[in-house]
């Protein structure tokens, strides 16, 4: 096995050994992304003196904790090389939020994140590419270039946090930083086949995240297994007094929550994710993971979330909305991209903004701005807003029930790069299983769940991604029920055959 | 739900963004349909549904009113496209 295959939980075991050193691991990881990234195009930035420079830290620390006969003190994450996306603050690193508004932005701090990453040990490789200020679900939006998915390069990863996805997946990091705000995690860790969760609103602070929508944003893991993903929760939900919408909870030990036994778990199946226009293979593969379920104790019944139908057109108004008022900063003035042959400040500032947003943020700023302007505000705002409080308590009703809800993750499997760019509604349907979660504040899962063609045509197998909802800061259960599906299946280990073509 | 070039030009107008003749277009037809899709949320009676505007329960988050520190001045105007002494630069407001 190569250095950059590694989980996190098993480069930590080789580190705490003795066997490994972060700066070879380090190195491995950058060497690989030399090797394939530009096949992949997951990173807009590198850091690969930085990363070193951390790497020889974390070294230091360990043997230094190894000297005191201390090691039991290590952090999982000591020497871990990450990838992080572009639309997280990292001071001193460029942060473009894939946009050329941003395009030479450097951030004069870190994101909360950053620092409790930084001080568990964690190593930064760079910063990955994702759709425009994480408006889509393809990674198509970047202002950039589009990332391709690892298992099929003609074939999107997935989005917002294509390139986070993709990184993982090509084994180009470790783990990987990304944000959800319908689905952005979610969606392309299902289209490559690894682990992406979306934390409860109010569980990871937000404080260094870049705005899109602010009652909807986290941000979260993906990640190689299960495993992982609970030991990044564990270091970055934590309660931070400068993100006001912080909830001052502890944090669990969430892998206390991985016993592969859910003997007795109610798991509720919610009728209206199984849709037509659903890819058949996407149905076969998610309804053999219920039964799978089913077979290992699980108590699965069906549930309606009879507001199901509504989420998107709820969605498609709450985070344009918000969007519009969190991208009104960008004027020109404090940071970013300025015209300056203006004829005066207010051509300027249409100027900047015509220059410097892509086609997909335009148009959702003026859906936003439409739908919270004088005559229309009730019509659309207020009356999604109401929507959102049915959606809500659909979820609460059905949480009463049940300890988790399952259902796909997306309708597809990974569709082809260009295949819905022309059509932002198609596009928009991608999400929709992902974003009612972020509507109602809840948490999910993303895990590898199998394999499907898409469509009728001939092509290669691609991930199909199972989701596992969880209430409120109900984590635990949902990584509990996670946990005992990878364990008691294989997906998770394979790899793309792409990838290890290309390195023979 | 159509809109109209004259909605399209105002909505522009109100969010600072200057557009070709082809983006209003395009636009027009794109949130148009949008729009459309969105019609179906007026069968729903909300008439005695609060709106959810956060999930978290509202309060308002205070801290001790302490000086604490900030930001260096000039890693703050870094950043800046245009800036002069300890100021953002800007055109002219006031003529």
């Amino acid at each position: 096995m190569e250095l950059y295959e590694l989980t996190i939980h098993q480069a930590h075991e080789l580190l705490r050994k003795g066997e490994i050193s972060s700066v070879e691991l380090t190195q491995a990881l950058l060497d690989r992304i030399v090797e394939i990234d530009n096949q992949i195009k997951a990173y807009l930035t590198l850091t690969p003196e930085l990363a070193l420079e951390q790497a020889r830290e974390a070294d230091a620390r360990i043997a230094a904790l190894r000297r005191e006969g201390r090691l039991d003190r290590l952090n999982p994450l000591i020497g871990i090389p990450m990838a992080v996306k572009d639309v997280i603050c990292t001071k001193g690193v460029p942060t473009t939020c894939a946009s050329r508004i941003l395009e030479d932005f450097i951030p004069p701090y870190d994101a909360t994140v950053m620092e409790l990453l930084y001080q568990a040990g964690a190593v930064l490789l760079g910063k990955t590419n994702m759709d425009e200020f994480a408006m889509g679900s393809s990674t198509e939006n970047s202002a950039f270039f589009p990332t391709h998915n690892p298992w099929d390069l003609d074939r999107v990863p997935g989005g917002s946090s294509g390139g986070s996805a993709a990184a993982v997946a090509a084994d180009e990091a470790i783990f990987a930083l990304g944000s959800d705000t319908g689905g952005s995690i979610r969606q392309p860790a299902s289209f490559c086949g690894i682990v992406g969760l979306k934390p409860t609103y109010g569980r990871v602070s937000r404080y260094g995240l870049v705005a899109f929508a602010s009652s909807l944003d986290q941000i979260g893991p993906l990640t190689k297994d299960v495993r992982d993903a609970a030991l990044v929760m564990n270091v970055i939900a934590r309660y931070d007094p400068r993100d006001s919408t912080s909830v001052n909870l502890p944090t669990p030990d969430y892998t206390k929550a991985l016993v592969p036994d859910i003997e007795g778990l109610r798991v509720g199946v919610p009728r209206e994710y199984f849709i037509e226009g659903m890819q058949p293979g996407v149905e076969a593969a998610v309804r053999a993971a219920i039964e799978k379920l089913a077979e290992l104790g699980a108590e699965v019944e069906e549930v309606s979330l009879p507001h199901t139908d509504y989420s998107l057109p709820t969605y498609y108004l709450i985070a344009p909305a918000e969007a519009s008022a969190n991208l009104a900063r960008y004027d020109g003035v404090k940071y970013g991209l300025s015209c300056s042959d203006a004829e005066d400040i207010w051509d300027a500032y249409r100027k900047t903004r015509q220059r410097g947003f892509g086609p997909e943020v335009k148009r959702r700023i003026m859906l936003g701005t439409y739908a919270l302007s004088a005559g229309y505000y009730d019509a659309y705002y207020l009356k999604a807003q109401k929507v959102r409080t049915l959606i809500k308590q659909d979820f609460d009703r059905a949480f009463e029930r049940f300890d988790v809800l399952v259902a796909p993750t997306s309708p597809t499997v990974a569709f082809r790069l260009g295949e819905k760019v022309e059509d932002p509604l198609q596009m928009y349907l991608s999400d929709i299983f992902t974003l009612s979660m972020n509507l109602a504040g809840i948490c999910g899962i993303s895990i590898p769940c199998g394999f499907a063609h898409n469509g009728s045509e001939e092509t290669s197998e691609l991930p199909v991604g199972l989701q596992i909802m969880g209430p409120a800061f109900g984590e635990e259960a949902m990584l509990r029920v996670a946990y005992a599906y990878e364990q008691a299946t294989e997906w998770h280990k394979r790899r793309p055959a792409l990838i290890t073509e290309a390195r023979n | 739900m159509k809109l109209t070039r004259a909605e399209v030009d105002h909505i522009a107008e109100l969010a600072k963004l200057e557009l070709t003749e082809e983006e209003k277009e395009k636009f027009r037809e794109q949130l148009s349909a949008i729009l459309e899709y969105a019609e179906m949320l007026q069968r729903l009676d909300t008439e005695a549904i609060p709106p959810t505007a956060t999930v978290l329960p509202l309060r308002n988050v205070m801290r001790p009113d302490e000086a604490g520190s900030s930001f260096p001045l000039e890693d703050i105007l870094a950043n800046a496209p245009q800036a002069e002494d300890s100021y953002f630069k800007v055109q002219a407001i006031l003529e």
